[in-house]
Parts: C-alpha cells; sequence; structure tokens
C-alpha cells in the first residue's frame, strides 16, 4: 500500500491497459509470423527445374542459383537469384 | 438466401453462449427464420440459456446418426415464433459430430432458416473446429483481457486459413468483432483495454459493445436471453448488435464511455 502510495504520489506509473495493449502487440506480431504457411515444400523442385533451363543457356553451377519464398507485410514475394558466373560478366 | 453464422472466441466463458442466445432471438425479432445450434457436445448448456432445457429429447447427434428426424430434434423457442433450438447431446463422445453429418444438417436447415447460428465451444478441439467450418460470417467474441484478445487472433488465423470458404477458394468468412463485458470505467481509469486497442489489435470490423452487467446473470438464472430483458443496457447493446448485423445504418456505438448519472436516477438506484 506504501509503494503504491508512492506511485501514485510521483504520478509516472504506467497504465496497465497500456503495458497489456504493448504485451499483446509483440506476441501477436510474433504468432503470426510463425502462423503464415511454412516453406512450401515445391520450392526445392522449382529451383532444380529453373536450374535445368536456365543451364540450356548460361553455364551456371547449382550454388548460384538461389529461390525463396519471404514475407513482406502483407505480400509473400517469391524471390530468385541468380550469380551470373564471373567469365560471362567479362565476355560483355 | 440463407446465412450460417458462428458465435466464436477461443477463450472460454467470454460470452459465447450468452450472445448466441440473444443474437438468435433478435435476428428471430426482426423476422427471421432462425435456428441456433450448440456444437458443445458433452457439455450442453444452450438449452438452460434459453430456458428450454426440460423440453430437450433429441439432439444433434440423434440427427447425425439418422435415429430421428430434424423435426422431431428441433424446439421451438418459447418467447419467438421464428427461432428453434437444436441442443447438443450431454452424453456423447464429441468425435459423434463429423463434419459429414454436421453439412447435411447444415443443408437441410438451409431449405427451411434464413438464419443459422452456430454455438461454438470454447478451445480450438473438432467441436470447435466443426462449428466454425461452415460458417458464412463469424461474430468473434472477446472480453477486454489479454488471454482473451490473443485467443481471438488464433480463431481468426483458423478462420482465415482452414474455414470451407478458405478451402475452398470462396470469398472469406466475414468477420465481427463483438467485445463483451465492457467497463467503461475502467477503460477510463486505464486498466482495462479499449474499444480502440481491441479493435487495432485485431484488425476486423466492430459490431458491437456490450456492457459488463449484473443482468447477464439474472438473465441465465431464469432461461431468458438477456436480450429480452427491461430497460437493460445489455438488451439494447444486443439490439443494436442484430441491428448493424441486419444493415441498420448510422446506429451510434453505445455504452462505451461512462454515463453522468443524474442526481434522481443515482436517488432512485436507476441503472
Amino acid at each position: 500500500m506504501i509503494a503504491g502510495l508512492i506511485s501514485y504520489l510521483r504520478g509516472n506509473e504506467k497504465k496497465t491497459a497500456i503495458v497489456a495493449k504493448e504485451r499483446l502487440q509483440i506476441i501477436l506480431a510474433h504468432e503470426r509470423a510463425g502462423r503464415g504457411a511454412p516453406t512450401p515444400d515445391y520450392l526445392p523442385a522449382l529451383q532444380e527445374e529453373l536450374m535445368v533451363v536456365i543451364a540450356k543457356y548460361i553455364h551456371i553451377d547449382r550454388e548460384s542459383i538461389n529461390v525463396q519464398l519471404e514475407k513482406h507485410g502483407e505480400y509473400d514475394v517469391l524471390e530468385l537469384n541468380i550469380t551470373l558466373p564471373d567469365k560471362m560478366r567479362l565476355n560483355r | 438466401m440463407s446465412k450460417v453464422i458462428v458465435v466464436t472466441s477461443g477463450k472460454g466463458g467470454v460470452g459465447k453462449t450468452t450472445t448466441s442466445a440473444s443474437f438468435s432471438s433478435g435476428l428471430a425479432l426482426r423476422g427471421n427464420k432462425t435456428v441456433v445450434i450448440d456444437f458443445d457436445v458433452g457439455l450442453r448448456n444452450l438449452d438452460l440459456i434459453m430456458g428450454c432445457e426440460r423440453r430437450v429429447v433429441y439432439d444433434i447427434i440423434n440427427v447425425i446418426n439418422g435415429e430421428v428426424t430434424l423435426k422431431q430434434a428441433l424446439i421451438k423457442d418459447k418467447n419467438c415464433d421464428n427461432l428453434y433450438i437444436l441442443p447438443a447431446s450431454q452424453t456423447r463422445d464429441k468425435d459423434a459430430l463429423n463434419l459429414e453429418g454436421v453439412e447435411r444438417i447444415l443443408n437441410e436447415l438451409k431449405e427451411s432458416f434464413d438464419c443459422i447460428v452456430c454455438d461454438s465451444p470454447a478451445g480450438i478441439e473438432s467441436g470447435a473446429f466443426t462449428a466454425m467450418y461452415f460458417a458464412d460470417e463469424a461474430l468473434v467474441v472477446t472480453n477486454p483481457e489479454v488471454s482473451s484478445v490473443r485467443d481471438s487472433d488464433r480463431i481468426l488465423g483458423i478462420l482465415a486459413a482452414k474455414s470451407k470458404r478458405a478451402v475452398d477458394g470462396l470469398d472469406p468468412v466475414k468477420e465481427h468483432l463483438l467485445i463483451t463485458r465492457y467497463d467503461p470505467k475502467r477503460v477510463e481509469a486505464g486498466e482495462m483495454l479499449s474499444v480502440t486497442d481491441i479493435q487495432e489489435i485485431l484488425r476486423i470490423p466492430l459490431i458491437g459493445v456490450i456492457p459488463e452487467s449484473e443482468s447477464v446473470l439474472q438473465a441465465s438464472n431464469a432461461g431468458t436471453p438477456a436480450i429480452h430483458l427491461d430497460k437493460s443496457d445489455v438488451a439494447e447493446a444486443y439490439r443494436d448488435v442484430v441491428g448493424r448485423f441486419m444493415g441498420d445504418e448510422g446506429l451510434p456505438m453505445r455504452f462505451v464511455t461512462v454515463e453522468k448519472k443524474s442526481f434522481f436516477k443515482r436517488l432512485l438506484g436507476g441503472r
């Protein structure tokens, strides 16, 4: 009670409703992120097939292609990264 | 076109059954032919809140198992001509409530009812899932309290990902936020999440706010849905909810600020 009186006199106690809101915002952001579809299982196959197509035209190795699904706010972004070999860049 | 509406929350004790009873009664009072179904197999309570517990003969599981017809199991409400109750089974195993059986019942009900209200059990187990699976719209009942808000968020996630509408790729289930047990006094004192706080967190349209009130207990004691109570703010608030659901425009959100009681009111002890 004395502690309560002191904090009342100081007037700096954070209202519990504000604490509740902040805690909810943090935990729900975390839970919503985890709730989205886990990495779809077609990604490795997609990567493999893209690899075959690209290899027809450009000589690249397996490590230079990367496919991933990312979440940017409301949108899911399918990201495709192909690193071209150094030699080819020199030819241009 | 008939509508299936689930009353859900995740958390228990927030007012799902109270809401199901008053909301379905309100829909019936507005002229909709309405049926309210208790999905809480093993722990049925809607019959008590509706005051028809002594008239329960058959239940939803009897209908699913083909032991009786739907007509035999439906109980006519004592207060509204347009309202029927389909009770849950008190004795059976909750797994008896399967999706195929429920779909069959809902399709049959759709032939003669405008509104089908599904009173979901608490939790996210099979009973709650079955209650929400076929929904066109959802009333998400939430108390201004951290665990209830979190559970509502979880339920919204399930509605968006696993309901029949989501699975079939149709328009998503239309979600409505219903805040119950709201105490404006405590909100003003900074002791309770406000309507705005909850809306900001859950991000779905608000259909109403039901104030914390002693009359809810009195209604359940008597077996009369709260919406029928005279001079009760809860009854008024539920009527507003039904109005907004039916598309009435310009209804102000009442009971969200502290009411300044007049001297006379205080003297007479009116509420």
